[in-house]
């Protein structure tokens, strides 16, 4: 498969070290359609591909919006992009959050640091007038505050959602709260029979966060997580990203942990 | 002659060039087992005097010899460390060019052109392997275009086995030793005080074509007869061999001790070297290469063979998801044995043992199922 050219329209440095791309497509075709929890393969010239989650709204159907952090050489490329510059794209791939098992739901969403740019998507298709999820509760856990995502957004969605964050690290002027994002459910009341939960982070969290969630009586079915792993081809067929049974590029990477729970706990799978 | 789909016919050992010449004047560049470094690899072959006659193979847990036979036969070995693999999925090949210009990146795909291959001597455990590949390559969503071309352009000419090497387990796998699956000829080579021919049946109208040039005369009861007997025998070799085991309940098996201390046993032994799975015919596993130019202005992709025990191949920023060669062992014979049947609906293993003969160590994928069978029932 050979990728699409997509140039850099707007850059946004999240954090050092993180940042957030605007991609559209080069030629005047508009890009391809998306589900929330979706990836894409971004190709940075002669350094590689990488998987990278869509970030944007399913209804800005100009761009493709990606957040990115650095931490080998292909993100490094990309954080050499600016605006103008282009790189290679394919996807959409994968599976992505059942937006449509919201409906009537209190939706808990559950972020880790950069596990929010995955889930953002389905923030901003819950906001939309045609959601017809009856609460969305966004729980965001980050290193410190100045690593959080999206400070902006943040606040404005905290008018239309329940908001409550977490830092592991407390840096001065810091007014919430302190310790893993995990502990935020602790305290939550949750009606397991009407609500679904959506995790991203790392597995440590999730794990942590499913723990929790299942402790509520949160039925497995009400639970959907998203997987990582090294991927090369995005389409099932190097083998790379096996987990399992599955394939995370085909079979995810979004799970219902009802579905893959044996393999969950299970360590160097 | 004018030939019958359901009949067999008699090709004489010293007429078997013309089965050769027919395939490259039907267009074909003919492959076959050919003899390299003292092992029988496959490549191209011009004649039947390129073919191996007379050798035959002597394979054990770690172990490949070759030796000369006591007769002149073709077909008188088993299977050495090439698979067919090798000219479907390439272990190289690039997949595209990309050229960063004034108006920015342009990226063209490579297509390489494509000789249709006729397959000579590919065993019933080998169509199985390919059968398996078609699985990973075309039936999802994506397919793998140069695999398809590849493959929707070969001729396959299938060899009955009439013996077993002591690593061949076919028969536990259920792929083998008779040619179990679609091929465009089928032949089964027999040696007898008197005689050397081949019995041909074709198993396509490509096939058919083929037959209808060469001096073959129908076959008769007895030469059916004398072809079960020598595929009786390859089957009894390994019968009365120690890889025989029972096969149909391994994916439970191994979800039931995928945290058994005997993969930590396994792990003391294995060097994590990635052989049984270049060797192994149904191995899929890729990786990509980017790379570019030292003017930076033109850059490469190329796709090329890689292995589940490497420590790069499960990295993620962090480090590798399988650490060791206790989880990669692991990996790989739970994939082989167990997810390949929720994934692909079918094993990944054939039983054609090039694991077993190609370790390094002697490591014996059928010892350590056994092992683990015993342990369960204990």
């Amino acid at each position: 498969m050979i990728p699409d050219i997509f140039y850099v329209q707007r850059r946004i440095e999240e954090y050092p070290g993180t940042f957030t791309l605007h991609i559209k497509k080069k030629e005047a075709h508009p890009r391809l359609s998306f589900q929330p929890g979706q990836f894409n393969m971004l190709y940075a010239f002669g350094a590689g591909e990488v998987p990278i989650s869509m970030s944007g709204s399913v209804y800005n159907t100009s761009v493709y919006i990606h957040t990115i952090r650095t931490l080998g050489q292909v993100t490094q490329a990309l954080e050499q992009l600016r605006e103008g510059d282009q790189l290679g794209v394919r996807g959409p791939f994968g599976k992505g959050w059942p937006v449509g098992k919201t409906a009537g739901k209190t939706v808990l969403l559950i972020a880790g640091g950069l596990g929010l740019a995955p889930l953002r998507p389905l923030v901003y298709s819950l906001l939309d007038k045609n959601s017809a999820a009856t609460d969305v509760r966004l729980f965001y856990g980050a290193k410190s505050q100045p690593e959080m995502l999206y400070s902006v957004e943040l606040k404005h969605w905290e008018q239309q959602l329940t908001l409550q964050t977490s830092v592991d690290m407390a840096t001065p002027g810091w007014q919430s709260n302190v310790g893993a994002v995990t502990h935020l459910l602790t305290a939550t009341k949750i009606d397991p029979e009407n609500s679904i939960a959506f995790i991203c982070g790392p597995e440590i969290m999730m794990r942590f966060a499913i723990q929790e969630l299942i402790k509520k009586n949160l039925p497995r079915a009400s639970i959907y997580l998203s997987m990582e792993r090294n991927m090369k081809c995005a389409i099932g067929h190097c083998g790379h990203c096996q987990w399992g049974p599955a394939f995370i590029c085909k079979d995810g990477p979004v799970f219902c942990y009802q579905e893959i729970y044996p393999w969950f706990h299970r360590q160097e799978v | 002659m004018k030939v019958q789909n359901a009949t067999s016919y008699i090709l004489l050992s010293d007429k078997l060039n013309s089965l050769i010449h027919s395939l490259q004047q039907a267009g074909y560049q003919v492959i076959g087992p050919v003899i390299v470094d003292q092992t029988i690899i496959y490549d191209h072959i011009n004649s039947a005097d390129d073919l191996p006659q007379g050798w035959t193979d002597e394979q054990d847990k770690g172990r490949y010899r070759l030796k000369r036979r006591q007769d002149s036969a073709y077909f008188g070995f088993n299977v050495g460390p090439n698979s067919w693999k090798k000219y479907l999925q390439l272990p190289r090949r690039q997949v595209w060019n990309a050229q960063k210009t004034a108006d920015g990146i342009h990226i063209e795909p490579v297509n390489s052109a494509i000789t249709p291959l006729a397959f000579l001597g590919i065993r019933s455990c080998e169509l199985h392997a390919i059968a398996i590949q078609d699985r990973v390559f075309l039936s999802g969503e994506y397919h793998n275009e140069d695999y398809k071309q590849r493959r929707q352009s070969i001729f396959t000419v299938a060899v009955n086995c009439t013996q077993a090497a002591a690593t061949c387990f076919c028969t536990s796998m259920n792929t083998g030793p008779a040619v179990s699956l679609p091929c465009d000829l089928e032949i089964t080579e027999i040696i007898n005080d008197n005689e050397h021919y081949f019995l041909l049946r074709c198993g396509s109208e490509k096939g058919e074509l083929i037959l209808q040039q060469l001096p073959v005369t129908p076959a008769t009861s007895e030469h059916h007869q004398q072809q079960k007997a020598a595929i009786s025998q390859a089957e009894e070799q390994m019968s009365a061999g120690p890889r025989m085991f029972d096969s149909s309940d391994l994916q439970a098996l191994l979800y039931r001790n995928y945290e058994s201390p005997l993969w930590s046993d396994i792990a003391e032994r294995c060097l994590s070297c990635a052989n049984c799975t270049l060797v192994c015919p149904t191995c899929f596993c890729s990786s990509v290469e980017d790379t570019t130019d030292l003017s930076g202005d033109h850059a490469e992709r190329w796709e090329q063979w890689d292995s589940c025990f490497t420590a790069d191949f499960s990295y993620i920023h962090g480090g590798s998801v399988r650490p060791d060669t206790r989880s990669r062992y692991r990996q790989w014979m739970t994939h082989k044995l167990a997810t390949w049947h929720e994934q692909f609906n079918t094993s990944g293993c054939v039983g054609c043992g090039r694991c077993v003969a190609w370790c390094p160590v002697g490591i014996d994928i059928t010892e350590e199922v056994i092992r683990f069978q015993k342990a369960d029932s204990s």
